[in-house]
């Protein structure tokens, strides 16, 4: 198993460093520079031209400036964001949080949902529980992310008022966000109403967020399962006379699982794309609307520098499905 | 048993109807558009950080009266300009307190170092503060400061003197703008003995009408009312900035009372709010104009008959419809109507294709093939270049012109469309900075702006005569009368087709009062109260 681990981690380098290639040619290859929109309308001499391009660097060659980059990256220095003027590494941390409480509930709910939705349907291969649970499925997949939010906006907290509209806690709520993540500090808070509010404001988001692999989860279980549903194992189980829940629940489900756990490592991706309409609508401070506004601004500092914390983030999340992979299978480790 | 306890949680939370007007009485909730991108307004350019910063934390030596773009004292109580008009004199308003927060509290008040310190610091490369967080200082520097500002000094403790290159009536309006907003020198120099000057512009102190209290990126910034304010405390005890990108999600706040000011309403959801009745909308010209630049230096756009034909051809209550969807108004001055010397008497081009026709026949321009270039931006003055270009290219193909429209991403855009021998005529506008005409005519129009910001790369010699005379004169009903006759003569010789001013709306709940619209698209809430 260590061997595995070792191997695994062994094509870490390799991906790291054409991550931190791409991600710094990247926001350089589109169109547009960013001292030029600094100056907006009004038009910017070409003295001044020059000068902001050597006091940002921009006028060394690429490749210096990506050796400098790279340097900085290994220091735990990802530069100033060209936008704020503060550091990539504080920014990309001090929202970093949000998301993952955000991505963490989201996939929790896609799964307590998705597993058992897939399981029914399995069970009831061609019945109406079937056909309802994968045709919500598909409407869930192809749903808008924008419509969808905005839709149970209006419905759950503007129609209803069952919902805060946006944001993760009340506004009347101040206390020390130490841990940025908001449900444990406002637990610590000990504030009357603070954790329920928190709860309350991550319910449409994780709804939103969790809809399209909440979906694919469902659509994977059920195929997973129809399959071992077929195997003899399962027909000497049933044979046996072991209980339907025995059968589908700890037989054919264990075996269902391993397509499931790679299809959730591979959700990450997803909620990463997702997490970027989700916060801007709901106003989640997270760095998927971050980075949105990097690439607007042409925040190269930043944009670089997010695109490669989350690449990161989604080869380390990756690397553990693996090794739970090859622990649930261990024909994967050889 | 932990399953049990979740599902209590669970239906507790379920069972709270979420509480919506749940804000103590004295505070305000903003729903602002964005984050700012810091908290030292001379660093930055954006709308949303003055918002958050200049508005609400800092004053200048001299301020706009609120929703007027008419400059009165601030923290200066009086100024003196020299005869030659070199030289500003600047009287302190004594007994000026800078906040007092839980990170610095100040042991002096407000002095002549202070405003010296903050000057010097955009002026001066040697100064420590400098090159601090990036330091650019872009619009000191767009301003034109460094070559117009030759010293500022510190008389007396209450005294400071601005000596200048060259005599600028502008620059008192200059100072009343974002950039001059004055830091405490003291609290820098606290900083920077510290080893953390960048804090100047994470947690600010200013002598404004609000203290930062907290902010969290993307998520709220806290500010409390200054009790010693020297105008008055606010009315507002607390004051809190939910940011909210999406416009229509900042509607539904407004209606939950989740805040009480929409800064940026959706234009299509303007008419709802009209019947409303929890919600006031109100709305003024924007301090702005969109225009289409012609290249006046090449042919056949240097003939003026040719211009003035096509600006005939342009229907643009058809542009107001298709674009601006009820929130612009017809332009045609190169100046808006809110800033003063505004000349109401001069007349349109009054839309007459067939007319126009005969004109560009009469100059012996047939079968004209020119280009429009669409911005590829939304922009207050142009909510959508491309679609503008499209009804401009059926306009005129009306009278015989082929029209091909075309686009860059917006920083070449802004780059190429200052070049001398550009092809084909610029869509674009301008955004007014100090309420003064100067700031459109001279930076727009005038001919030291040519390969620059004035893309009709126009030269008019007795137009920019006009602007350099109004630029030295002191007396304001006399540049009144310069910047009339200056806008004849850009009428008559139409080097753009002014298109349209934007309409600005702002949503309040209607136990806000005293919300003014701030000409200059800010956000100011001091003087803002709620109904008990």
């Amino acid at each position: 198993m260590l061997g595995f681990i070792l191997r695994r981690l062994g094509t870490f380098i390799p991906t790291f460093i054409g991550v931190s290639i791409v991600s710094f040619l990247f926001i350089r290859l589109l169109p547009g520079d960013p001292i030029l929109l600094m100056a907006g309308e009004r038009g910017m001499s070409d003295a001044r031209y020059a000068e902001l391009m050597t006091q940002f660097g921009f006028d060394r060659p690429l490749l210096v400036q990506y050796w400098d980059y790279l340097t900085g990256i290994l220091r735990g220095d990802l530069g100033l964001s060209f936008k704020t003027k503060l550091p990539v590494w504080d920014e990309f941390f001090a929202l970093f949080p949000a998301t993952l409480e955000l991505s963490l509930c989201a996939i929790v709910f896609a799964v307590l949902i998705g597993i058992p939705a897939g399981i029914v349907a399995a069970v009831n291969r061609g019945k109406w529980p079937d056909q309802a649970l994968m045709s919500t499925a598909l409407v869930g997949f192809s749903m808008p992310i924008f419509w969808w939010a905005l839709l149970l906006i209006i419905l759950f907290s503007g129609m209803l008022g069952w919902t805060p509209v946006s944001g993760r806690i009340s506004l009347m709520f101040f206390f020390p966000t130490d841990t940025g993540f908001m449900l444990i500090d406002s637990f610590r808070s000990g504030q009357a109403g603070a954790f329920a509010s928190a709860v309350e404001h991550l319910i449409l988001p994780t709804i939103v967020l969790g809809t399209i692999p909440l979906a694919v989860i469902a659509r994977q279980t059920r195929s997973a399962m129809l399959e071992v549903l077929s195997e003899d194992y399962v027909r000497t189980a049933r044979a046996k006379g072991l209980s339907p829940f025995r059968v589908n629940g700890l037989h054919a489900l264990r075996n269902a699982l391993i397509p499931v756990i790679t299809v959730i490592g591979l959700s990450v991706g997803t909620l990463m794309a997702g997490a970027i309409l989700t916060e801007t609508i709901f106003s989640w401070p997270g760095i998927g609307k971050w980075m949105v506004e990097g690439i607007s601004s042409r925040d190269y500092t930043a944009v670089q520098g997010g695109l490669l914390m989350i690449a990161v983030i989604v080869m380390v999340v990756n690397l553990i499905v693996d090794v739970l992979y090859g622990f649930i299978n261990p024909k994967i480790r050889q | 048993m932990v399953l049990k306890k979740l599902g209590v949680l669970g239906v507790a939370v379920m069972g709270l109807a979420y509480g919506s007007s749940a804000f103590a009485q004295d505070t305000l909730v903003y729903c602002s558009e964005g984050s700012p991108e810091g908290f030292d307004p001379a660093l930055y350019t954006a709308g949303t950080t003055f918002d958050a910063s200049s508005k609400q934390i800092y004053n200048r030596l001299v301020e706009f009266e609120r929703g007027t773009t008419v400059i009165g004292p601030a923290l200066a109580e009086s100024f003196d300009v020299s005869e030659d008009g070199l030289v500003y004199t600047f009287k302190l308003r004594p007994g000026v307190k800078f906040h007092t927060t839980a990170y610095f509290t100040p042991t002096r008040d407000l002095n002549a170092s202070d405003v010296v310190f903050s000057f010097e610091r955009q002026r001066l490369a040697e100064n420590p503060y400098n090159q601090v967080s990036g330091g650019t200082w872009e619009y000191f520097n767009g301003m034109s400061m460094p070559d117009l500002v030759v010293s500022v000094e510190a008389v007396d403790d209450l005294t400071v003197r601005f000596s200048l290159s060259r005599p600028e009536a502008p620059m008192i309006a200059n100072l009343g703008m974002d950039f001059a907003s004055i830091v405490s020198e003291e609290y820098a120099m606290a900083m920077l003995e510290a080893g953390t000057p960048e804090k100047l512009n994470q947690e600010p102190i200013g002598t404004g009408p609000f203290k930062f209290v907290a902010y969290q990126k993307d998520a709220v910034i806290r500010f409390q009312a200054n009790e010693e304010y020297w105008g008055g405390k606010a009315e507002i005890d607390n004051l809190i900035f939910a940011i909210t990108p999406d416009n229509s999600v900042g509607y539904q706040k407004l209606k939950a009372g989740e805040c009480h000011v929409l800064g940026y309403p959706n234009p299509a959801d303007i008419a709802a709010m009209q019947d409303d009745a929890d919600v006031d909308v109100l709305e003024q010209e924007g301090l702005n104009v969109g225009y289409l630049a012609y290249n006046t230096t090449v042919a056949p756009f240097d003939n003026v008959n040719v211009r003035k034909a096509l600006n005939m051809a342009i229907d643009k209550q058809a542009i107001l419809d298709a674009v601006f969807q009820g929130s612009g108004k017809a332009a045609k001055n190169p100046i808006p109507p809110t800033i003063w010397s505004y000349n109401d008497a001069v007349v349109d081009d009054a839309y007459d294709p067939v007319k126009a026709r005969a004109m560009l026949e009469a100059e012996g321009v047939e079968n004209l093939k020119m280009q429009i270039w669409a911005m590829p931006v939304v922009r207050p003055y142009n909510p959508n270049a491309r679609r503008m270009a499209e009804v401009m290219q059926e306009d005129f193909a009306k009278v015989g012109v082929e029209v091909e429209i075309v686009s860059y991403d917006w920083g070449e855009y802004l780059k190429l469309s200052t070049e001398l021998d550009r092809e084909g005529a610029v869509l674009l506008g301008w955004t007014g900075d100090n309420g003064d005409p100067d700031n459109f005519l001279a930076v727009l129009l005038g001919c030291d702006a040519v390969g620059n910001a004035n893309r009709a790369q126009w030269c008019h010699e007795p137009f920019d005569d006009l602007i350099q005379q109004a630029k030295v004169v002191a007396d304001q009903a006399e540049r009144t009368q310069l910047y009339e006759q200056a806008q004849v003569i850009f009428k008559e010789q139409a080097p753009w087709a002014t298109i349209a001013h934007s309409v600005v709306y702002k949503t309040v709940r209607n136990e806000v009062q005293n919300f003014k619209i701030d000409p200059f698209g800010g956000h100011i809430f001091y003087g803002v109260s709620l109904a008990k």
